[in-house]
């Protein structure tokens, strides 16, 4: 087994009174999907905040490829290739694909403050690694706003492996997709994995996980219930651990098995 | 994976849908009807030309800044108040003061792209709208301005501009025509117009290309080539765009703003000491009312008033459509105060037709 990218140790975070994360310990390796799970306000989103560089740890250590580090700024998290795709965040509608795509990065040409982007290299680099991703847009010109949901976050994914992430982290990247959709970004999902990137994605849908999940983590108020291992947890077990267990089971009875 | 219910677009529409669409049909429109209504009124002869063109040039001076400002996702409204201070502050300096006009304008420049750099840090520090912010500037100039000409000299225009700049290297980038050879050779061969009587006997009606198209011109291919084909450029759009989605990827939001504030107000002061050159005076109330119609040459040249999208060349061509139809009304013989009216008019229909735009390009269905 491969040494984990990045570890999270018994991170707490507290907003004041209010204990978001109460000790919770994570780990992702190369080349697999290591899913998040849990209900609204579970702190999925306050976790992985956390790791992207957007809080501080109120308490716990991290460590990257062996080195215990402390980010100040999702610039610092950018550094170390660990690259968020937030859900809404993540484009401008109307923009270009490619302006997009190079959006703080753009590739230049010319000498001195003649400088400009070299919208050959951009659109060419854009096409091709979109068409990577499976997506064959009609031309890198056209608006982000005329493409679909999931084809928004395969540009963001594309460009955040583009730009040599090591770890992903896809916030909910299939929650409001259709479902054809969301197989698009499932499959992308897998395309990224293969390419040796480590991949955190949360999601509060079980059969979404089970469907490229590796391991699986469930937060539950802000605690973690273990991670368990493809193939050695059901669907069901999944579900039940996500509702906190109990409750679920004497819901389930009620509504007779339809959860 | 491709959509195949996706219809392809047709290259027609493609070229359609993009900010300058709505004002090239205005200039087409524009022009079309004038030459009916105007065309023997000498309105197309040179003079005439030169008279409307002035007139575009002054609104497209400051439509640039405002458009850059637009589409980074800000207003000034404290353009018109900018001119007429900044006006009669380099009119003190070289008048009263008795500075070389070239001091009196270079710190005049400094001290108007500090007040807009202080106008967007205000906005960015306090995150007020923008819209507040430069409201209060518009007034605390506009006040400061008539206070300072007072105290100064007592009244509210400042003479003798011209005579105390006369020579002087940088006022000359401000005032004055350039090709002042090519345009007599023209009047000589008879392609245009020359006096037959009085001082300037033999001279072109057209003396040369003043130095107000010259800086608006500049700054137009400036502008344009900032904006659509340099980094710099995809950060105005982007931090008018979604300022938070910049800031993830690590676009200096801040930064491009308060520089497009800066540059809004040295486009304001280019205005101003044009102006001044050109009457060889200042006055206290100049600019009234700029800011305005700034923003509606913007919003004709189909920038969207929420920042993230629009053209500097649509911004020109509104500045354009702003000139020939003040002008073309007064060749026309019509009421001049019509041109108020057609401003209202060609304002809403803009931003109705930006607005459909705005749902082609992102295909909000
Ligand atoms: N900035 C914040 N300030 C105060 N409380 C917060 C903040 N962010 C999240 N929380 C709280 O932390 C808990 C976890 O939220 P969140 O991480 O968004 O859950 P999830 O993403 O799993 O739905 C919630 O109770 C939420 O109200
Ligand atoms: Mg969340």
């Amino acid at each position: 087994m491969t040494a984990p990218i990045i570890e999270m140790r018994n991170i707490e975070k507290h907003f004041g009174p209010v204990i978001a994360l109460g000790g919770v310990s994570f780990d992702v390796r190369p080349g697999e999907c290591h899913c998040l799970l849990g209900d609204n306000g579970a702190g999925k989103s306050t976790f992985i905040k956390t790791m992207s560089g957007v809080h501080k740890p109120s308490r716990g250590t991290m460590v990257v490829e062996g080195q215990e580090v402390v980010f100040d700024s999702p610039r610092d998290a950018m550094a170390a290739g660990i690259a968020t795709v937030y859900q809404d965040l993540a484009m401008i509608p109307l923009m270009s694909v490619t302006r997009n795509f190079w959006m703080g990065r753009e590739p230049e040409k010319g000498f001195g403050p003649f400088k400009t982007i070299d919208f050959a290299k951009a659109n060419e680099v854009t096409m091709r690694e979109m068409a990577r991703m499976g997506i064959n847009l009609r031309e890198p010109e056209q608006a982000v706003g005329t493409l679909s949901g999931g084809e928004r976050q395969t540009v963001a994914i594309a460009r955040a492996v583009y730009f040599g992430a090591k770890v992903l982290i896809l916030d909910e990247p299939t929650s409001a997709l259709g479902v054809r959709q969301t197989a698009n970004v499932l499959a992308t999902i897998d395309q990224v994995r293969k390419a040796g990137i480590g991949i955190v994605f949360i999601t509060h849908n079980v059969r979404h996980a089970m469907a490229v999940g590796d391991r699986f983590t469930v937060l539950n108020r802000g605690k973690t219930l273990g991670t368990a291992v493809r193939g050695e947890i059901t669907a069901e077990a999944l579900q039940d651990l996500m509702a906190g267990g109990q409750e679920l089971a004497v819901l389930e009875s009620s509504l007779g098995g339809t959860v | 994976m491709t959509d195949e219910r996706l219809m392809p677009v047709s290259s027609l529409r493609r070229a359609m849908i993009r900010p300058e669409l709505g004002a090239i049909c205005g200039v087409i429109l524009v022009f079309a009807f004038f030459l009916m209504v105007a065309g023997d009124s000498g309105m197309f002869a040179p003079a005439g030309f030169q008279n409307w063109l002035v007139v575009s040039a002054q609104f497209a001076i400051i439509a640039v800044g405002a458009c850059l400002l637009m589409i980074a996702g800000e207003f000034d409204l404290s353009v018109g108040s900018m001119i007429g201070f900044a006006g009669v502050i380099a009119a003190i300096l070289t008048v009263q003061w008795g500075w070389p006009a070239w001091l009196a304008i270079l710190v005049t420049f400094a001290v108007c792209i500090g007040l807009g750099a202080i106008n967007g840090l205000l906005v960015i520090r306090t995150g007020l709208p923008s819209f507040i912010v430069t409201l209060a500037f518009l007034y605390i100039l506009r006040g400061l301005t008539i206070w300072l000409s007072i105290l100064t000299t007592r009244q509210t225009i400042i003479g003798g501009v011209r005579e105390a700049a006369e020579g002087d290297w940088l006022a000359a980038l401000f005032g004055g025509v350039i090709f002042k050879g090519f345009f007599q050779w023209l009047g000589d061969v008879g392609l245009i117009d020359t006096f037959t009587r009085g001082a300037r006997a033999g001279q072109p009606v057209v003396e040369g290309v003043p130095m107000l198209i010259v800086w608006a011109i500049g700054l137009i291919i400036f502008g344009h080539w900032l904006l659509a084909k340099t980094r710099f450029g995809n950060w105005i759009f982007a931090s008018g765009g979604d300022a938070q989605a910049a800031r993830y990827v690590g676009v200096p939001v801040n930064r491009v703003k308060v520089l497009m504030f800066m540059f809004t107000a040295f486009c304001a002061t280019v205005f101003a000491m044009c102006q001044v050159m050109e009457f060889g005076s200042a006055a206290a109330d100049r600019g009234l009312l700029k800011e305005f119609e700034a923003i509606i040459c913007v919003v004709i040249g189909g920038a969207l008033l929420t920042g993230g999208y629009g053209s500097v060349i649509g911004a020109a061509l509104g500045a354009l459509i702003f000139g020939v139809v003040q002008q073309g009304l007064f060749f026309a013989g019509a009421e001049s105060s019509l041109f108020r009216v057609f401003l209202g008019t060609i304002l809403i229909l803009a931003v109705i037709m930006n607005t459909y735009i705005r749902r082609l390009i992102t295909g909000e269905r």
